[in-house]
């Protein structure tokens, strides 16, 4: 089976903790994305997995088996680099045979292997180049290649598209899973790109100063964050994080919270009956999940437009609410000025509750 | 001329051309003319003003190999093939030995340092900060001692310690330029450390390999004064023997003089235009950002 497994991994580099006791499983056949901003410790993680860097303290399993002490060329692990890494003075073809030096193939076989990963990848007319020779994603697509050229025990990626244009980005992350998905490897992605990890991985990890603060799955790491950071961390733009205070129940399954000097009644997880009257919270809401109340309404929370971002087919408004900046989503052929006074409708149940430990308020 | 506008770079134009032109003879100058003396006769080589046009002559490149001189009065019978022999194989050998030892020396610099790594690394070059004349004196005692003065092994081994601190240092550095990823890439693809350094890491230093050789020749292939003190009759190499040409009956043979010289700077010529591609990347290295 190809799994790859963590346990209590830990690794310091001197004072510094770069992967705090992180416990991860990837299943077979399961696609995980390590995902956070730079430092976070995701690449060192990565880097362990492969055997390129000695743990602290804890475990690697890959393929039920512990891997701490097997050195990074009896691992049997593929690994495309976030630069490609690619032999620069070996050819395509010969950068693509690489990883089959130690099988000793007759000849043959290993033409016809190289001509099968070629096709696939749309590599034959580059066959003879060398690495410097190559477009960015004809690079990209080697790099992918040499990892898919052999059979290994899993895949690990280390930002593999984060050096493609925006366009090649998006066919290639298609490409990639579609490669990913007929492997049925366990696969580790490291990315700082949310969008990749959204559309790539069946599973998100989301680190953060070496702790894994949330593993879930796409949908319920933007759904149900289970943090502060998380909730800030993903999604574009960026969700609403307000300070409320917390008054009490209202009608409807509603409760009512002081933001600056309104209240209002927004519909929430009832678990924050637990919390106490009087309580601070932060509340956070997607920009998409605010609706302008019709005009002459006067429910909702009052808001100034500040700030205008057209982004085609709907329009990013900044307003301001007593300093506080509230972002909104709105259709763009609403065209609202600058200065009109709005009133905003959080929608029912799209609201989350962090209470001071930053925590999610969740049953 | 076609002017290449199209990466902001504009040729330099006929006058600063010529203007090279210029310096580039100045500098060549002294080549040309022993190259033109070794050509003309006794006579024609020490006539003044400088004959410009002359009857050109083999004779003092038949005299290279095929006389007998008289050397510090003492009668020595064998022609500057051996000597010529001796330099190939002294620089020759030396060289390689300097490469192979110091290009993995600094490949465990770069990529294993050790604790004071630059201490260890400036201890090395350190032997090459006194000037030669200074550590004859100890260094002929010692050849004397172990009984390497005037043998083959002895003027390898000097030349190779001489070779080594600069074929460290430049291997070194040219490591250090490699991407490490390359070599974990290789790695994660199953090579051992030594497939790494020999299948990925080497063919990406050819350049450095090239002008760490040239350097390493010119120096041990022009190298006197140790030669002259450590070298015995047969192992005598080419400079040691030209100047011995020197003296004599009938003075100095300035045309079987610059015969030698000329013969003697085919190889290194020959090696630094065979490698001249790699040159110019090897000896800029570090000054073009990737």
């Amino acid at each position: 089976m190809s799994t790859i497994e963590l346990r209590s991994l830990t690794k310091r580099f001197h004072r510094l903790v770069a992967v705090d006791d992180v416990d991860l499983t990837v299943g077979a056949g399961e696609v995980v994305c390590l995902l956070g901003p730079s430092g976070c410790g995701k690449t060192t993680t990565l880097r362990m997995i492969a055997g390129l860097e000695a743990p602290t303290s804890g475990d690697v399993l890959i393929a039920g088996r512990r891997v701490n002490d097997l050195k990074t060329r009896d691992r049997n692990i593929a690994m495309v680099f976030q630069f490609y890494a690619l032999y620069p003075t070996q050819t395509v073809a010969e950068n693509l045979a690489y990883p089959l030096h130690a099988d000793r193939l007759p000849p043959a076989e290993l033409a016809k292997r190289v001509q099968r990963v070629s096709d696939a990848l749309q590599l034959g007319h580059v066959l003879d180049r060398l690495p410097g020779q190559l477009a960015e994603g004809e690079k990209q697509r080697v790099a992918v290649g040499r990892a898919i050229i052999r059979d290994p025990t899993c895949f690990l990626f280390d930002e593999p598209l984060s050096r493609l244009d925006v366009q090649l980005r998006e066919t290639m992350r298609g490409q990639v899973k579609e490669i990913l998905t007929g492997l049925n490897k366990a696969t580790v992605i490291v990315t700082h790109d949310q969008l990749e990890a959204l559309t790539m991985a069946d599973r998100i990890a989301v680190m953060r100063g070496g702790v894994i603060e949330q593993s879930a799955t796409p949908h319920d790491i933007f759904n149900k964050p289970t943090n502060l950071f998380v909730a800030s961390f993903i999604g574009t733009p960026q969700m609403n994080l307000i300070p409320a205070t917390l008054i009490g129940p209202g009608d409807a399954g509603a409760w009512r919270f002081r933001i600056g000097g309104q209240t209002a009644a927004i519909v929430v997880d009832p678990a924050v009956g637990r919390l106490a009257e009087g309580t601070a919270v932060t509340l956070g809401i997607r920009p998409r999940n605010i609706d302008l109340a019709a005009g002459g309404a006067d429910d909702g929370l009052a808001a100034t437009v500040d700030l205008i971002e057209p982004m085609g087919a709907e329009t990013l408004l900044h307003l301001l609410e007593e300093g506080q900046d509230l972002r909104v989503v709105v259709d763009a052929r609403l065209e609202p000025r600058v200065g009109d006074k709005l009133r905003l409708r959080f929608r029912p149940g799209q609201t989350h509750v962090f209470d001071q430990s930053e925590r999610r308020v969740t049953a | 001329m076609a002017r290449d506008t199209s990466r902001g770079v504009r040729d330099a134009g006929w006058g600063w051309t010529a203007f090279a032109g210029i310096v580039a003879f100045v500098y060549f100058f002294p080549v040309l003319w022993i190259i033109v003396t070794a050509f003309k006769t006794y006579n024609d080589a020490l006539a003044v003003p400088a004959k410009l046009f002359f009857t050109p002559t083999l004779e003092n490149f038949v005299g290279v190999f095929s006389r007998a001189y008289s050397a510090g009065g003492q009668a020595v019978n064998t022609g500057l093939e051996l000597f010529f022999l001796n330099s190939i194989l002294c620089a020759g050998s030396s060289v390689i030995f300097a490469l192979i030892i110091g290009t993995l020396a600094a490949f465990g610099f770069s990529r294993f340092p050790l604790k004071g790594n630059d201490t260890y690394l400036f201890i090395i070059l350190s032997t090459r900060m006194l000037p030669p004349i200074v550590v004859i004196i100890p260094i002929f005692l010692m050849f004397r001692v172990t009984g390497l003065s005037g043998t083959y092994p002895g003027i390898i081994l000097l030349y190779t310690a001489f070779n080594l601190p600069f074929a460290v240092w430049m291997m070194k550095s040219f490591f250090d330029e490699l991407s490490v990823d390359v070599e974990d890439a290789a790695r994660l693809d199953g090579s051992s450390g030594f497939r790494v350094f020999w299948k990925i890491c080497l063919p990406q230093v050819r350049a450095g390999l090239a002008a760490t050789a040239v350097f390493g020749l010119i120096l041990t292939w022009n190298e006197f004064l140790f030669a002259l003190l450590l070298t015995g009759v047969e192992t005598r190499t080419v400079p040691v023997a030209m100047a011995q040409t020197i003296g004599g009956d009938i003075g100095v043979r300035w045309g079987l003089l610059a015969a030698i010289e000329t013969l003697f700077l085919v190889p290194v010529a020959v090696v630094t235009f065979v490698l001249q591609h790699h040159l110019l990347r090897g000896v800029t290295f570090g000054t073009i950002k990737r």
